[in-house]
């Protein structure tokens, strides 16, 4: 693939600006957007800042006419226009790349270039299309085979193949929604270094949707931070510490200390697994033969894209899935996931998306809160017989005790707000006694203050003695918490350091495979 | 004050049923309406026919018992996700095997004996047939929805063969049929009234099912395992076995069923026994939303609409299959209610911040 950037876009035309004037978007009661203005100036590249529910995406989304907003107006190069929908955004050359792949994965490139354009005809003449396509190709700073299938193409090529279908569409101003949460800190430089180079040379604009400010320092030319739906601040990223913009972003809540880890020495090896091997759903070998260790009061990050074995191999640890191959041990024993095996060996699980793999919908936080311990007295009476009454006791004393926000015990959890679905599972889980901890990028899609309580409560555990296993797709996180770092790629450990020797480039190569 | 979640839930629960009961009806007006007669009439008549008299009343819950035993059949896997409809082959297996082990057993035994013995082995064939469901979709992940169906036709299958074949009754001429129990054998009917002890063991089911799933931990478990199999599996819970331990209490219920219209209504197992009772439980049960104590009431209602057959065929020369259409019907605009839950703002909680 070739990566120069000399070439320049095919129609250099005016770049395009677009103002953002006192919007303001309303959701019943609710305000996400409260008159925010702010001014992305043509041929920049803009970072848009904020934590989980600031804002961003709504933004966003009026902009490109997904919502109507309550009040204000969009500017699009100095001409005022009321954007109705995603269609007129279009055409007036904005286009989105979303966080998530939009690909059909069996079709070409070329296909899939095609077809992304909206006046397709009935009768599509593939060879004229391959001829336009291969002129706008010449003059594009990234080069992939049109003959290539999607599901081919690697997790950096398929982000710039959703950014040249953007181009091909002709969007002078692109809005990017948190483009390298499935790239390698490699793939993210080298598609965020073209970009920067295609708005300085070719006058396209970028509004990026981020929250790594390492992406912001290295790559923005401006910023601006939302923060509960208001704006902020911003300015020249070259005026701004990335302090400057954590202090916007968080503002004044009082966010819980990080919990301090305190010096463990225990050689008590807690979590064993012996060449482990699993499948995943579609009979493909996801795991394999993955043989680690985690000591009491460790914590082992195993970082890696995301894809590559790590859900399977969380599953497995869960008892969700069962392995092909190898075993796991727990205090030197095998550890078959049973609940006596559980119970005996005190093995405790925060997957991530605690409502979807922990929590029954439909069941009240109460018959949620007492999964583990529902058999057991005083939930029970002879192993046999409920007692909700006492059910109800427990879960109020952890409600009160791990925060969770509810109307009350007898409420479904499929009610709750996901930070306080994820607190409740932490009560769960971490209340007891705990040997083994499986953790799950547990803070997924979290605010600020319910990520810094989960993390400071993981810290806290390990503390106590528990051997963390943490899997996550956020380096940061794996950076934050880990005293040992194993990489994970297509299944296998690769790569694997203590915390101190940990070096960012060296786990983004292996991330990457090489 | 504020009503808790869970009265708003439940008055949700029965206000939707209420509501497709009602469609129903109005449809079903429709249609009488197109076949030439009076839907008053013919609602008048249904009432009189399932309530009106002291017959009618007794009539609908001789019919309610199995009814209510066979929904208990779909009712109970439901609470794990699980979408049973081979109720019926539960039943006919359970009741050719009833009637099979009677005409086996020494011709001195005491009745009671006998009955107990055809109870025990109705509630056996039945459990091992829904049983084998749950069991192929543990082990090999067949669709336990199909496996249930097709196990039915292999059910009728047998008690056809078996009732022309093997244990056919030489007197039986063209309607074939086991030999007879014997009157001595039949389960009796309830002091003071004519309605045979069916009924009362059907309740006596729904009762226990009720609470086993709704007081003990392995309703607990099995209730986790509906909801979210992942979330039960990460609990440690045997979901395998919890899935076919509840199939067999499913098919036994089913299978009990079978039995006592042998014991108690036909005394003999023929082909007029496999009477589709298998099929209204399925509408029984969706209509009492799973619960295994509002299975009671709606199967005697749904008996009701299928004891006043006869007599809107005998005053209004209507088909009996008349009642069937309702019952259709109402299956319909069940299923399709059941996309109402939660779209009403009333029955919803208030958010909470």
């Amino acid at each position: 693939m070739s990566l120069s950037a000399k070439t320049v876009l095919q129609h250099p035309a005016a770049a395009v600006g677009v103002e953002i004037i006192s919007l303001t978007k309303q959701f019943g009661e609710f305000k996400a957007l409260d008159n925010v203005s702010l001014k992305i100036r043509p041929a920049t590249f803009h970072a848009l800042l904020g934590e989980n529910g600031a804002g961003k995406s709504t933004l966003v989304k009026c902009v490109m006419g997904y919502y109507e907003p309550t009040e204000g107006n969009v500017l699009v190069g100095n001409h005022e226009y009321a954007i109705t929908n995603p269609q007129q955004a279009q055409s007036l050359g904005l286009g989105m790349v979303y966080q998530h792949f939009t690909v059909v994965p069996h079709m070409t490139v070329l296909e899939n270039m095609t077809l992304a354009s909206a006046d397709l005809p009935k009768i599509i003449d593939w060879s004229k299309a391959r001829r336009q396509l291969v002129e706008f190709m010449t003059n594009m700073p990234f080069d992939i085979n049109l003959d290539t299938k999607a599901h081919d193409l690697s997790a950096g090529e398929k982000q710039k193949l959703e950014i040249l279908k953007q181009l091909y569409l002709g969007s002078k101003f692109l809005i990017l929604d948190e483009p390298t949460s499935v790239l390698t800190p490699g793939e993210a430089d080298e598609v965020l270094g073209l970009i920067r180079d295609m708005t300085q040379r070719a006058g396209l604009t970028v509004l990026m949707i981020t929250h790594k400010f390492r992406e912001v320092m290295s790559y923005a030319d401006e910023v601006s931070v939302l923060r509960q739906g208001k704006y902020i601040g911003g300015g020249l990223v070259k005026d701004l510490t990335p302090d400057d913009m954590a202090a916007m972003m968080v503002g004044s809540e009082i966010l819980q200390e990080s919990a301090t880890r305190e010096q463990q020495h225990s050689q008590e090896v807690r979590l064993e697994t012996i060449r482990l091997s699993a499948l995943d759903d579609t009979g493909h070998q996801a795991v394999r033969g993955i043989s680690l260790r985690v000591k009491s009061g460790e914590i082992l990050g195993i970082a890696g894209v995301s894809g590559n074995g790590q859900k399977e191999l969380v599953e497995v640890l869960a008892g969700q899935r069962k392995p092909a191959e190898g075993e796991i041990r727990v205090h030197g024993k095998t550890y078959r996931a049973t609940r006596k095996e559980m119970r005996e060996s005190k093995v405790f699980c925060l997957p991530e998306e605690p409502l979807k793999n922990a929590c029954v919908k439909g069941m009240s936080v109460a018959e949620n809160m007492a999964f583990r311990t529902f058999d057991t007295a005083p939930q029970s009476r002879g192993g046999w017989w409920l007692q909700p009454s006492k059910i109800v006791e427990k879960s109020k004393e952890l409600i009160q005790q791990y925060n969770v926000k509810t109307s009350g015990p007898d409420a479904p959890i499929g009610t709750l707000s996901g930070g306080n679905v994820q607190r409740a599972v932490l009560a769960r889980e971490l209340s007891g006694d705990v040997d083994v901890l499986v953790v799950a990028n547990p803070v997924f899609g979290l605010d600020f203050a319910a990520v810094s309580d989960i993390r400071s409560q993981i810290i806290k555990a390990r503390n106590r003695g528990v051997a963390v296993l943490l899997v996550s797709e956020d380096l940061d996180e794996i950076f934050e918490l880990s005293d040992r770092i194993g990489v994970m790629f297509h299944g296998e450990i690769v790569h694997e350091t203590s915390i101190d020797d940990a070096d960012l480039r060296v786990i983004g190569r292996h991330m990457a495979g090489n | 004050m504020t009503i808790s979640a869970r009265t708003l839930g439940a008055i949700e629960a029965l206000f939707i049923p209420l509501l497709a009961i009602l469609i129903s009806m109005i449809l079903f007006a429709v249609f009488v309406w197109i076949a030439g007669s009076s839907p008053a009439d013919v609602f008048a008549l249904m009432y009189k026919g399932a309530f009106g008299t002291s017959f009618s009343i007794e009539n609908t819950l001789q019919r309610a018992a199995p009814l209510i035993l066979a929904a208990l059949c779909t009712a109970l896997p439901a609470h794990l996700g699980m979408v049973i409809i081979g109720g019926e082959g539960a039943l006919v297996i359970g009741g050719l095997s009833a009637a099979g082990i009677a005409l086996t057993l020494p011709s001195g035994s005491s009745p009671l004996m006998i009955q107990t013995v055809m109870i025990l082995s109705g509630m056996l064939m039945g459990g091992l047939w829904i049983g084998a469901s749950g069991f192929l979709r543990h082990v090999r992940g067949v669709n336990e929805t199909i496996s249930s169906l097709l196990l039915s036709y292999i059910a009728i299958a047998i008690l056809n063969h078996m009732v022309s074949g093997p244990l056919r009754d030489p007197s039986s001429l063209n309607k074939p049929s086991t030999r007879p129990i014997g009157d001595e054998n039949m389960i009796g009917s309830i002091p003071g009234m004519d309605v045979h002890w069916g009924l009362v063991m059907g309740i006596i089911f729904c009762a226990c099912a009720y609470v086993l799933m709704y007081r003990t931990t392995f309703g607990f478990s099995a209730r986790m395992v509906g909801g979210n199999v992942r979330a039960a599996a990460m609990s440690g819970l045997p979901v395998g076995r919890l899935l076919v331990i509840t199939c067999v209490i499913a098919g036994a219920a089913a299978g009990l069923a079978g039995a006592v219209e042998v014991a108690a209504v036909h005394g003999a197992a023929n082909a007029p026994f496999a009477a589709g009772y298998g099929y209204t439980g399925i509408l029984i049960a969706f209509l009492a939303r799973q619960n295994p104590l509002a299975i009671i009431p709606v199967a005697i209602l749904m008996a009701g609409i299928d004891a006043s057959g006869g007599l809107l065929q005998r005053r209004l020369d209507l088909p009996d299959a008349t009642v069937y259409v309702l019952q259709g019907i109402i299956f319909i605009v069940i299923l399709a209610c059941e996309t109402l839950f939660g779209r009403f703002n009333i029955f919803q909680p208030k958010e909470t911040a």
